[in-house]
């Protein structure tokens, strides 16, 4: 009886490790373009950020208000955000008020980037130290978070744009907001 | 060929690390004399294989061998020979490739330095490291082959590694810390092996303490050289980060400390058993899950991480075989200890129990910190960070009980204690150690602050604290110089390793609270100035290396009218990856740190600067220094060699 209680005692370690493993196992498969925000519904923090051309020029959070728009989070680093620079550009091309934030990257990289492949953004933060985007809980590149015209997150996307999202779902939220 | 060669070599030293595994287990079952002596000629031919395979990949990047995929992506022709060599081990294949060679090396020491060791025991510990080989063989060779081949379309050069690995920091970090990572195994299989006999005595205790205190200190090492690297290369002049990459270090490391503190209580007091094994599982296990964690990317990038979930699913196979199987083997097997000894409230036992109960809160933290945000997003409560502004809080918050106890924890007795004895030294200590801090912050501090206060007494506490204990001792039965003469390495090795953390404790008070920073806009002739420091920005230069071309900044630093320096911060332009490197000039001091990066050019001309004032930095590496040393000291205890000399004597006999 004793020697059992023991065992029962000694096996809460194991007990542990599998629970962990529970939870990276499902890490393994949880398909990471379903992240969730905590920020969704809530308005854009308050930062105060260089603008990728002009150290000397900062932006704050009031540039989210006016009109509904994509911040799309990029950095030269990112394979994914090559491929989905195209259908950005695509996208500003009809109209959409888009705002990047290049993020955890390099400055004269970026602008070598953004002067190569077209620049699809009305405004671009330099977010070096990625402190906007520990904020807006960014986990990696490419992200889109849609805003609406009062400055209000509705939703979240992780991953790149692309035609086929853009017609399946995304373009709807868009449309949706105000 | 002479990659297929190296396949082969490497699959071949798999197929031994398999023999290494069966044949002496089974000589052990069958009472075959010769099976279980055969695991230590296994384990030299497992560790001749492997060493054979590393070998060929270092040479086939020496030579520039494009065909090979993972020499054309992390290598080029244009980079000098010495980092083309460290390339080796700079992304994931070749570095699981030096894991599996590293874990052969400290298999082959097991196997040739433990003479004195029951043959059997050595087998059972060889057959569970050749367990561990086994399964990094099979991750290596199905899932992560560094020697797969581009053919027939393979690139004219090579890819760039990445420009903040060419450095000779890279030369020396990874294989610092993995030897530190992988030198945890052999505790670990002294543990499994002692569970798996039943006999968990201290003999145990006593055989695994040197691997390890060995695997301790290059882990020590290993962390400090990394965060002097990341100090003078990363250009941002901090020190740590609490980026998961860093906790997955921190984290065996605290457990670690935490196990070689709780050996010596096993080994001395028989106490303290199951509680030892455990801690010998979870330093391995947190080893594991580190370099795991790190380089399949679960934590630093989902999304690498989602297109490719069979090294993911391969590495947690691994994960549940080895950790789970050991925990369950520790539930079944550790109900039989028993403990002998005896203690009171007020011993060095509870001291040292003490001092491990704070260092797995603080692992707890860090392990929580940094795997929360994983499950945070996996139970649907989306996704969340966790950063410094938390581990710093609650590390302040942890330090104090611990430096506390640490600094009386040598002076109470082992078993029992009579406080009222203590009463004496205690006053001593309290009075002579605020005397220093005073001192000190009257001498080095620019101002008052109550973390300061703090963190400064702290390490006086324990600096105070150490020298009494010597003291004391030295002088109990004979007079100081005698005394201190016949204590032993692994007693010197204590105050040392303990005085170490107190000159990290100082340092880290001091560069946290006294610093500068400044981001400033200079044009050339321009200049800054604080704490009687002047920085003038004299001029910018081209700048030509061998795989890159930028721009020199040379600034004059005077101290009050007087010069003390000229520095001259780098910004190098990579030119086969297009990168941007900032190479940050340092006037390195004992008291003080100056240090200089270039930011970007302005339009009108201007540069942005960064200049830094870091105040007592290099104590912070300093510590960890002696901390390691006191390691090194520990090999060169009286007990570990004179036994080998009577050994050998006895042979010659």
């Amino acid at each position: 009886m004793v020697k059992s209680k023991k065992i029962l005692t000694l096996s809460v370690p194991l007990v542990i490790f599998l629970i962990a493993c529970y939870f990276l196992f499902q890490g393994l498969y949880t398909d990471p373009r379903k992240l969730e925000s905590t920020l969704i519904g809530q308005t854009v923090p308050e930062f105060t950020l260089q603008d990728l051309y002009d150290p000397d020029k900062q932006h704050d959070a009031s540039i989210f208000k006016g009109q509904k728009l994509l911040l799309n989070v990029w950095a030269t680093w990112c394979p994914t955000c090559y491929a989905e620079h195209q259908f950005l550009t695509k996208l500003a091309g009809q109209g959409l008020y888009i705002i990047g934030m290049d993020y955890k990257d390099n400055r004269i990289k970026a602008i070598k980037w953004l002067t190569d492949l077209k620049d699809p953004y009305a405004i671009s933060l330099f977010d070096k130290d990625g402190m906007l985007g520990l904020d807006l809980g960014v986990y990696g590149a490419p992200e889109t978070f849609f805003i609406d015209s009062k400055g209000i997150i509705q939703y979240r996307h992780v991953g790149d744009l692309n035609d086929r999202n853009w017609q399946d779902k995304l373009s709807a939220i868009f449309d949706n907001m105000e | 060929m002479l990659p297929e060669i190296g396949q082969v070599v490497l699959a071949i030293a798999c197929m031994f690390s398999l023999l290494q595994v069966v044949y002496p287990l089974y000589g052990i079952y069958a009472h075959q004399q010769s099976a279980i002596e055969s695991a230590k000629i296994l384990t030299v031919l497992q560790f001749v294989f492997v060493a054979l395979s590393f070998i060929i990949l270092a040479y086939l990047f020496l030579v520039n061998d494009f065909t090979v995929a993972y020499i054309a992506t992390n290598s080029n022709s244009a980079m000098p020979w010495y980092y083309r060599l460290s390339a080796v081990w700079g992304a994931h294949e070749g570095s699981l490739l030096l894991w599996v060679l590293l874990l052969s090396i400290w298999s082959t020491a097991v196997a040739l330095m433990s003479k004195r060791l029951p043959v059997e025991s050595v087998a059972r510990v060889l057959a569970v490291l050749g367990l561990l080989s086994l399964g990094f063989y099979l991750f290596v060779l199905l899932t992560s082959n560094p020697f797969d081949r581009t053919l027939p379309y393979f690139p004219v050069d090579g890819r760039d590694l990445n420009p903040l690995l060419q450095d000779i920091g890279l030369i020396f970090h990874p294989p610092m810390l993995y030897m530190g990572y992988v030198g945890f195994s052999v505790a670990f299989a002294f543990a499994i092996a002692a569970l798996m006999e039943g006999r968990l005595d201290s003999a145990w205790a006593k055989w695994s303490r040197p691997w390890t205190i060995a695997a301790w200190t290059f882990l020590t090492l290993g962390i400090a050289l990394g965060s002097w690297w990341a100090y003078y290369e990363l250009g941002w002049g901090g020190w740590w980060f609490w980026d998961p990459v860093e906790n997955a270090s921190f984290m065996p490391w605290l457990a670690g400390t935490a196990l070689i503190h709780s050996l010596a209580v096993s080994e001395k007091r028989g106490v303290f058993k199951s509680w030892t094994v455990l801690l010998a599982i979870t330093a391995f296990s947190l080893s594991l899950l580190g370099t795991f964690l790190v380089r399949s990317g679960v934590l630093v990038s989902v999304h690498a991480f989602a297109s490719d979930p069979t090294r993911g699913l391969f590495i947690l196979t691994y994960l549940i075989l080895v950790i789970g199987g050991s925990l369950l083997l520790y539930a079944v097997q550790a109900s039989k200890v028993k403990s002998r000894g005896r203690y009171s409230l007020i011993s060095r036992e509870t001291m040292l129990l003490i001092n491990n109960i704070l260092l797995i809160a603080a692992l707890i933290v860090v392990l929580l910190g940094t795997l929360l945000p994983l499950v945070h997003k996996e139970m649907g409560l989306g996704s969340i960070s966790i950063g410094e502004p938390f581990f710093n809080r609650i590390f302040t918050v942890l330090v104090v009980p611990f430096a506390l106890f640490l600094g009386v924890g040598s002076l109470v007795r082992w078993q029992r204690q009579n406080l009222s004895d203590l009463f004496k030294p205690m006053v001593i200590l309290l009075v002579v150690s605020t005397l220093l801090t005073l001192v000190f912050l009257l001498a080095f501090a620019s101002h008052f602050t109550w973390l300061a206060l703090l963190g400064v007494f702290l390490g006086m506490w324990i600096l105070v604290g150490t020298g009494m204990e010597i003291y004391l001792r030295s002088t109990h039965r004979f007079s100081l110089w005698t005394g201190m003469k016949k204590l032993g390495n692994s007693h010197w090795a204590m105050t040392l390793g303990h005085a170490g953390f107190a000159v990290m404790v100082i340092g880290i008070t001091m560069t946290q609270n006294f610093s500068i920073e400044r981001d400033v806009k200079l044009r050339i002739g321009d200049s800054v100035r604080f704490e009687h420091y002047d920085f003038h920005f004299d001029a910018v230069n081209d700048l030509q290396g061998k795989n890159y071309g930028g721009i020199v900044g040379q600034f004059t630093v005077k101290y009050d009218q007087e010069t003390v320096a000229v520095m001259e911060p780098e910004k190098r332009i990579y030119t086969v990856q297009r990168t941007a490197m900032t190479e940050a000039a340092i006037d390195s001091g004992f008291t003080r740190d100056l240090y200089i990066a270039m930011g970007e050019v302005l339009p009108d001309g201007a540069w942005s600067v960064r200049v830094y004032y870091k105040s007592f930095i290099r104590w912070i590496w300093f510590g960890p220094l002696m901390m390691a040393l006191a390691g090194v000291l520990v090999m060169f205890d009286r007990r570990y060699r004179v036994k080998k000399v009577s050994k050998s004597a006895a042979e010659v006999i």
